[in-house]
């Protein structure tokens, strides 16, 4: 795993919605293959900036390259080399396991062979076969979380946005999810993911901690407890993001 | 292309997998245009009259033979005098009373004039009315004829014309307001509910991180509902010539075209709803409310619009289905061309354009 490639990378990124300044000139860079968890209290603006960074929200000021692209004008070309997994379930609960494979390959353009062949290790991997041609409603909400995962990275991306991947699933379900990223991130697939579980933070090569629209911490967790003279993430999280004066 | 394809299918899982709203797609049609085709009419068959017939000479008995012929009328009960025709009333059976004066015969030989009056149940204004017209023409018939036999000019001379609805058929006025209601309805409810929809469940963010063009999203919304509407048409249709028994007098295709082009129109209206409500309830309480009670009340459907205040008729003015129901008319009943709809086919063309230009503006910001 070679980590000095970067696939992500900002300068002084801003994002203000009228006279209030959501995301506060930011600067980060993220490598090829690595698992950055992006953390910070509700309102701290973790959604926001990365709104910004899959190219749904255009900054106000900064910059910043995906994979290469700019925020600004390659948005289309950012569009085709992420995959994104949202905090609200993203698959359509009324489609089959196989028509959301179906589908969600052919958005992002795989050929009826791929999506086939794809499809096929999928839902041996996740040992879905006998679920497969139920509505996805039908899965409890963990195999849910974890067949998003893998459709999200069905087509290869360079990188993927997890948004709150686990919230609301079981902590045996959470760490297989995890084994999942960890295989992703081992395949070459940078991971950028928001969490409010500390301990997944743990997890992470490198995090980041935004307080009130600014990043105030960023290093490997080891690093970081540490600094902070703690035992835990969890201890690190509270200290820094006590200081925060925007409420939720 | 394949991207359109694919999303295509996957509209059409989504409407095929819920099976009752599909049943409301395509079942509902049907049974607006049999409810207001046949259940609810102005055309009245077989209602139950009474004859007070004080001449009791040929002439009259000839004129009661016709009504007991035409299909309009059941004689139930034959009066013998004055004081029994309120009594019939009140059974509240009899619709209509037929009142012969004395000497009928007589006086129309000599006098040339004689008198029947018609006394009809007026608790329902419109039924009376109609039963009255029935009855006057059927009178107007036998006087004719008389006339004819005789070359003499026996009395009055009442014309009675209905134009292009000798029979005032129901069906000539429903079947161009339910397809003006219901594919207003489907084509713009179903369009806004199902964008807000991804909306609302979050898959919308999913869709627009994804390469998908926003464009091929809504189209690609837009074409499964394009398609129910056209079977709706084709039912709509289909039923109204041959059970409704109402004949397309104008070119099949023309019709066609105008409705083609209104559906489009109720396409981008969907469209621009669902770009300003982000709750599916929000789009289809704007649907119902917003455009169901105007089309009825306001299209000239329900109501003759030359019959509303001022205010009101100039408000039908902007309201899609009225233009799309005059023209169904002028095809469809009266067999006009492409002459005698192009002004109303402009608006509705400019319409059309007008949503669309808003909602891809909103759309936009939204991204």
């Amino acid at each position: 795993m070679t980590m000095n490639e970067v696939v992500i990378k900002t300068e002084k990124l801003t994002k203000k919605f009228g006279g209030f300044v959501a995301v506060n000139e930011i600067s980060f860079e993220v490598h090829k293959g690595e698992i950055f968890g992006f953390l910070g209290a509700n309102g701290a603006g973790k959604t926001t900036a990365m709104k910004m960074l899959i190219g749904i929200s255009r900054p106000s000021s900064g910059s910043a390259s995906i994979a290469g692209f700019d925020v600004y004008k390659q948005t289309e070309m950012i569009k085709k080399n992420i995959g994104y997994m949202s905090q609200k379930f993203s698959l359509y609960e009324d489609l089959t396991i196989e028509e959301n494979i179906r589908l969600f390959g052919g958005i992002y353009g795989l050929t009826d062979e791929e999506i086939k062949l794809k499809s096929g290790v999928l839902i041996d991997k996740l040992n879905l076969r006998n679920e497969a041609r139920k509505v996805v409603a039908s899965l409890p909400l963990g195999w849910k979380q974890k067949l998003a995962f893998s459709i999200a990275v069905l087509h290869q991306p360079k990188i993927v946005f997890l948004d709150e991947p686990t919230g609301g699933v079981d902590p045996v379900t959470r760490r297989q999810f995890w084994d999942m990223i960890y295989e992703a991130a081992h395949n070459g697939i940078t991971v950028f993911v928001t969490t409010h579980y500390m301990d997944e933070a743990e997890y992470c090569d490198r995090v980041s901690i935004m307080v009130d629209g600014v990043i105030t911490a960023l290093d490997s967790p080891q690093n970081l407890k540490e600094r902070y003279g703690a035992d835990t993430m969890e201890e690190v999280f509270v200290m820094l993001a006590r200081s925060a004066k925007r409420g939720e | 292309m394949k991207q359109l394809l694919t999303f295509i299918r996957k509209e059409f899982h989504h409407i095929l997998r819920d099976k009752r709203t599909m049943l409301v797609l395509l079942g509902l049609p049907i049974v607006q245009l049999l409810i207001f085709g046949f259940a609810v009419t102005n055309e009245t068959r077989n209602s139950s009259i009474a004859i007070l017939d004080n001449a009791k000479d040929e002439t009259t008995q000839n004129i009661t033979a016709r009504m007991e012929n035409s299909r309009y009328f059941d004689i139930d009960r034959t009066l013998n005098g004055n004081r029994q025709i309120e009594d019939a009333f009140k059974t509240g059976k009899i619709k209509l009373a037929v009142v012969f004066q004395q000497n009928f015969q007589n006086e129309l030989a000599h006098g040339n004039k004689a008198q029947i009056q018609l006394i009809a149940d007026a608790t329902d204004p419109n039924q009376a009315t109609t039963l009255v017209n029935y009855a006057s023409s059927i009178i107007m018939d036998h006087q004719n004829e008389l006339n004819r036999e005789n070359n003499l000019p026996y009395t009055i001379n009442t014309e009675m014309r209905m134009l292009y609805n000798p029979e005032l058929k129901g069906a000539y006025t429903s079947v161009p307001g339910v397809m003006g209601m219901i594919l207003l309805l489907i084509s713009t409810m179903m369009t806004s509910i199902s964008i807000v929809r991804e909306k609302e469940l979050g898959t919308m963010e999913i869709l627009l991180v994804s390469p998908m063009k926003p464009l091929l999203v809504i189209l690609s919304k837009a074409i499964p509902y394009f398609i129910v509407s056209l079977i709706n048409v084709a039912t709509i249709l289909i039923l109204s010539v041959l059970v409704l028994g109402m004949p397309i007098q104008g070119s099949v295709f023309l019709l066609i075209a105008v409705t083609v082009l209104y559906l489009l129109c109720a396409l981008s209206l969907g469209l621009l709803i669902s770009t300003v409500t982000s709750s599916q309830l929000a789009a289809m309480l704007i649907s119902l409310l917003g455009l169901m009670l105007p089309v009825v009340m306001l299209s000239g459907y329900a109501f003759p619009i030359a019959n509303m205040p001022v205010l009101l008729q100039i408000i039908s003015n902007i309201i899609p289905a009225k233009w799309y129901i005059i023209m169904v008319k002028s095809v469809m009943i009266k067999g006009l061309g492409l002459e005698g709809v192009w002004m109303e086919a402009l608006i509705i063309l400019a319409m059309t354009l007008f949503f669309l230009v808003i909602s891809l503006k909103r759309f936009k910001v939204r991204l």
